[in-house]
């Protein structure tokens, strides 16, 4: 496809290039995870939500992976260690709960950042985030809603988005550690995630969770290569096609 | 309220006129219980099979082999949820709701379109199915753009747009296959090889053994024959197939210069029968999927009715 090029850096510095794998990794990561919804979803109406969610994210995936290379190529043929997706992304879809509390976190996180990121003329990034962003506001009300119907739905979505809030809880502090060639106010975007999060949770009636944001060493690094057991399976299905035709044009 | 006799006949001759006339039926006009009840029938069994229809296909989004086909193909499977939306809304204008049609579904006692119980193998499949099996659902829906029921018939024009874009793209997948290396040209010629007969099976029984055709017809519900549209077909496909650089895989296939049609081969009846009776490669796979999804998601469509059942009064003030 024909990327769109943001103008102030056609060819990003090394620094941008990480930037934009980091950015592009977590939305070609999460386009796959809810591609794996498809005829699957509890109801026919988030068959066509999941899916748009899921094709927003596809699409910004391959306008920034495409400002560092061949978006194939970077997709298809890089070991999970190159992938540079915070861990939260790369979570399994579990039940519809935990693909709600995974929207949630990331979408405000995503939302916050590509609105700084727009409002940056300098950043290479701004041209991309500023449209992005309009799309990103609707996966957040998506996750938002939904976070709230099942909180202050049933005993048990109320026990089951609980449960999925707790759980994925641990991988929300890698969104804001640094970003090589991402020059965001990185204090701004956690109070404002933890802001925004806090009022989405507490207007469920749900509880804030309130372990550490960050696990183990494991926990925290998809942004330097070391992901969760379950992405590599991930990538194994994703790339198995394009790796078995080598050269091939599709 | 009941209506009596003569006052029955009266509205009968109204809505026959119309038929007649080629005018739409509207939900709140009188139409015989019988219109209603084939028209619930086909247009359940037509939504059925775009959810059912998402799942051949869904089976390869995690494996598509370029990000520019992943987003086609994400696209095209979420299209088909919505033809079902369209169509379960059609159904509702009849008096009859999604959920009880999804239990019929799930109870195998409301069929969808057998087609769906072949097995996508490999992912020149997707693009067979794009141009056969959309192919074949466009030359069998576009009459149906003119049916006399009014909101079925708009639901048509819009699907039919979105299909035909479907066909589009599983040609030009593959186009991009069988001129691709020698692998990739082999995986499109055993696609269409696998999906050629089933996709002549879709058009349904031939015209004499066809249960449902004649009153159909009558109230143009359906506008052609089932061998009439299946002729159409072939002659469709048959120069697409060699602009693909593909074969059909039917020795008997060849131009009739009387006829002005392609002749083509005996169809195997016995395997549409089987297929139909529950016995093709997925017909257990699909019916299970589609019930462990619903049954699975029960708990959240509950937690949906609930919450706007407390919420019922503030509407719109959730953002205070
Ligand atoms: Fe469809
Ligand atoms: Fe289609």
């Amino acid at each position: 496809m024909t990327a769109s090029v943001p103008t102030p850096a056609t060819v990003p510095a090394q620094a941008h290039a990480t930037a934009a794998l980091s950015l592009g990794d977590d939305a070609l990561v999460l386009s796959h995870r809810l591609g794996e919804w498809a005829g699957h979803a509890p109801v026919l109406e988030e068959e066509v939500a999941l899916a748009n969610i899921a094709l927003d994210l596809l699409g910004q995936a391959r306008v920034l992976l495409s400002l560092v290379g061949d978006e194939d190529e970077l997709a298809y043929l890089r070991e999970e260690r190159a992938f540079r997706n915070v861990q939260l992304v790369e979570q399994p879809n579990g039940d519809f709960a935990h693909t709600i509390a995974r929207q949630l976190y990331f979408s405000v996180y995503q939302q916050l950042l590509y609105e700084q990121l727009a409002a940056d003329a300098g950043s290479p990034f701004a041209p991309i985030a500023a449209k992005a962003v309009k799309e990103v506001a609707y996966h957040r009300d998506h996750a938002e809603h939904w976070t709230l119907r099942l909180g202050d739905g049933t005993p048990e979505s109320h026990s089951r988005m609980q449960r999925a809030l707790d759980a994925l809880w641990r991988f929300t502090g890698e969104l804001f550690e640094p970003v090589e060639g991402l020059s965001v106010d990185r204090d701004a975007l956690r109070d404002g995630w933890l802001t925004t999060v806090t009022d989405a949770i507490r207007r469920a009636t749900l509880t804030l969770p309130d372990g550490p944001q960050i696990g183990a060493w494991t926990a925290g690094a998809g942004r330097q290569g070391i992901h969760t057991e379950p992405f590599g399976r991930m990538l194994a299905e994703m790339q198995h096609l394009h790796r078995s035709h080598p050269g091939a044009t599709w | 309220m009941t209506t009596t006799a003569p006052e029955t006949g009266a509205l009968e001759a109204v809505f026959e006129a119309a038929v007649a006339a080629d005018e739409r039926i509207e939900p709140r006009d009188w139409m015989p219980d019988a219109y209603r009840a084939t028209l619930v029938r086909q247009i359940a069994q037509h939504a059925h099979s775009e959810i059912i229809g998402m799942q051949p296909e869904a089976n390869w989004i995690t494996r598509a082999p370029s990000l520019r086909r992943k987003a086609i193909l994400m696209a095209k499977v979420q299209d088909e949820a919505g033809h079902g939306l369209y169509l379960y809304s059609a159904a509702e204008t009849l008096g009859t709701g999604r959920d009880e049609l999804l239990d019929k579904l799930h109870a195998g006692r409301q069929r969808y379109s057998s087609i769906f119980n072949y097995p996508t193998l490999t992912w020149a499949d997707v693009g067979a199915i794009g141009w056969l099996v959309d192919g074949a659902a466009i030359t069998n829906q576009v009459p149906l753009c003119r049916c006399s029921y009014g909101p079925y018939a708009r639901a048509m024009v819009r699907i039919c747009k979105e299909e035909s874009f479907h066909q589009r793209q599983g040609y030009e997948l593959l186009l991009a296959l069988s001129r691709g290396t020698e692998a990739q040209h082999a995986m499109a010629q055993d696609a269409v090889n696998r999906w050629w007969w089933p996709s002549l099976m879709m058009f349904g029984p031939p015209d004499d053994e066809s249960a449902h055709s004649s009153q159909s017809m009558a109230w143009k519900i359906k506008r052609h024959s089932n061998d009439e549209l299946r002729q159409r077909f072939v002659d469709i496909c048959v120069p697409q197939a060699e602009s693909l650089g593909l074969t059909l895989p039917d020795p008997d296939l060849r131009w009739n210069e009387e006829r002005g049609h392609h002749d083509f081969g005996a169809i195997d009846w016995d395997e549409f029968h089987e297929v139909l009776r529950g016995n093709g490669p997925c017909n257990e796979q699909r019916i299970t999927q589609r019930r462990r999804a619903h049954e699975e998601g029960a708990w959240v469509r509950e937690a949906a009715a609930a919450y706007a059942t407390k919420h019922a009064a503030e509407h719109g003030e959730a953002t205070a």
